[in-house]
């Protein structure tokens, strides 16, 4: 515990010793206005929910959220910091959730500076509140398993743009992988079981689902087994590469 | 009586390629090693399994009885780790880079402070301890990497090319430093330049192809091969290897 803090606020604070940080938060809130505003038509609709703000969150955390889980473990390769990092007393457990964690927190920064919108909603009429909340959850549980997979994969390079690419490409497949788009895609290459398992780890309907205002168990345990499993492959892949 | 660094059989395998072939030795309190041998010649490799940052593929190497591969942390909790190139994180600065280790080292509050400033003083890198290690020359960032392997004053210190691009001023400074450590701790260092060797070793062991060549005091050897010149050794014992 004590180490996973530690180490936790030396990422948490690495986001802010670059422009990064500051670079991610403008993006991100920008976009979010701008999709909410104009392709999202959120004033047209005049209604008095958020639906239209969160209904972009996946493709946003498409190309951001790469930027944030990219340098988790790749730059620690490229820097050679690596071999100081892993040579501290530190479990493997503690490192994966210290670094995940700080990501994941300052994700979560970014998207609690979205409050205004909430703020103009509630100015405007008289929102579910329940719902905002539920949405709020559904995408910061999306965002965590997008920097889940993005450490997984940032630990197995030390090219953080090949991370970045990477990362995107299996978030995007993740997030579509029920709809015939990616479906028809694999099926005419990959066996049988693979497409089955794919199509069962659509993210989006689970997104969807929890935004609705349904805040249902199977959807959270969902979120929290990516993660999970995401991390602990992290874990094997830091490990596995000491054997190399 | 356990040592405190016991090698045994030490073997690693780059795919095909052997990197260190079954390297055996133990060290105690009080030696300064120097592992000396050509670039490539197994020296990097085998400092990096002895503090558990790459698994080996036969044998293992025990730290004050500690059991690298059973114990990993504990050994890791043990030695003190310079890696090559002393790498540390650019955005930090010194004051900030040590006190984290100092926190993962355990160390709270007033032990913590006082803990960084001794190992800021005893590298003399005072003046430069709050600017990012980044815009640091290579020599202060050389002793900011010793400061951190030194935090916990450890009995194991392992180094990997402590001196490696240093003028000679840093070089005397770090030499020194090593020196004064040396009565009551077991110190491993490696280096391609020899006159360190005579200047800080109280034990050399040239190594090459993975392989010991040789081990034991500068004098030793030099008798041994009948030379007055560790450089003329070095090229004797290495050259057929």
């Amino acid at each position: 515990m004590r180490n996973t803090w530690l180490i936790f606020r030396r990422e948490f604070s690495a986001y802010f010793a670059t422009p990064l940080a500051s670079i991610f938060i403008v993006i991100f809130l920008l976009l979010a206005g701008l999709l909410t505003f104009f392709l999202g038509g959120f004033l047209e609709r005049a209604q008095a929910d958020l639906v239209p703000f969160f209904e972009f969150h996946p493709w946003l955390y498409l190309f951001l959220v790469p930027a944030l889980s990219m340098r988790l473990w790749a730059e620690e390769r490229r820097l050679g910091t690596i071999e100081l990092f892993l040579t501290l007393p530190v479990s493997m457990v503690e490192a994966v959730a210290g670094k995940f964690l700080a990501a994941w927190a300052f994700a979560g920064t970014a998207l609690a500076l979205t409050f205004p919108f909430w703020l103009t909603v509630n100015y405007l009429g008289n929102p579910d509140n329940g719902v905002i909340v539920a949405s709020y959850v559904a995408s910061l549980l999306m965002a965590g398993a997008y920097l889940a997979i993005g450490s997984m994969i940032s630990a197995a390079t030390k090219n953080q743009v090949i991370a970045f690419v990477l990362t995107t490409a299996a978030c995007f497949v993740l997030t579509l992988a029920g709809s015939t788009f990616v479906l028809d895609f694999l099926s005419a290459w990959a066996p049988t079981t693979v497409v089955e398992i794919v199509a069962g780890l659509g993210f989006l309907p689970h997104f969807q689902s929890i935004q609705r205002g349904v805040i249902d168990l199977r959807d959270i345990v969902f979120f929290v087994s990516v993660i999970m499993i995401a991390l602990t492959a992290n874990a094997v892949i830091v490990d596995w590469r000491k054997a190399m | 009586m356990t040592h405190a660094l016991h090698i045994e059989g030490l073997t690693k395998y780059f795919g095909s390629r052997i990197a260190v072939d079954t390297v055996t030795f133990t060290a105690d309190t009080g030696e300064v090693l120097g592992f000396l041998g050509p670039n490539g010649a197994g020296k990097s490799t085998t400092m990096k399994m002895i503090v558990g940052f790459l698994a080996p593929t036969r044998g293992t190497a025990r730290v004050l009885g500690r059991d690298v591969l059973q114990d990993p942390l504990g050994v890791k909790a043990a030695v003190g780790y310079l890696p090559e190139g002393a790498p540390a994180y650019p955005d930090m600065t010194p004051k900030a880079f040590l006190d984290f280790i100092a926190g993962i080292r355990g160390y709270d509050g007033a032990e913590r402070r006082k803990r960084v400033g001794q190992v800021i003083e005893l590298t003399r890198i005072e003046e430069v301890a709050g600017q990012p290690v980044e815009t640091l020359s290579k020599g202060y960032k050389r002793r900011v990497g010793l400061a951190q392997a030194l935090l916990h004053d450890p009995q194991v210190l392992i180094l990997d090319e402590p001196t490696d691009g240093l003028d000679p001023n840093q070089k005397q400074v770090v030499r020194e430093l090593i020196r004064t450590m040396a009565r009551d701790k077991c110190i491993v260092i490696s280096t391609h330049v020899l006159e360190e060797v005579d200047a800080v070793c109280t034990r050399a062991m040239i190594i090459a192809r993975g392989r010991i060549m040789a081990d034991g005091s500068p004098d030793t050897l030099r008798s041994q091969w009948e030379s007055d010149n560790l450089d003329e050794v070095f090229r004797r014992v290495t050259r057929n290897a």
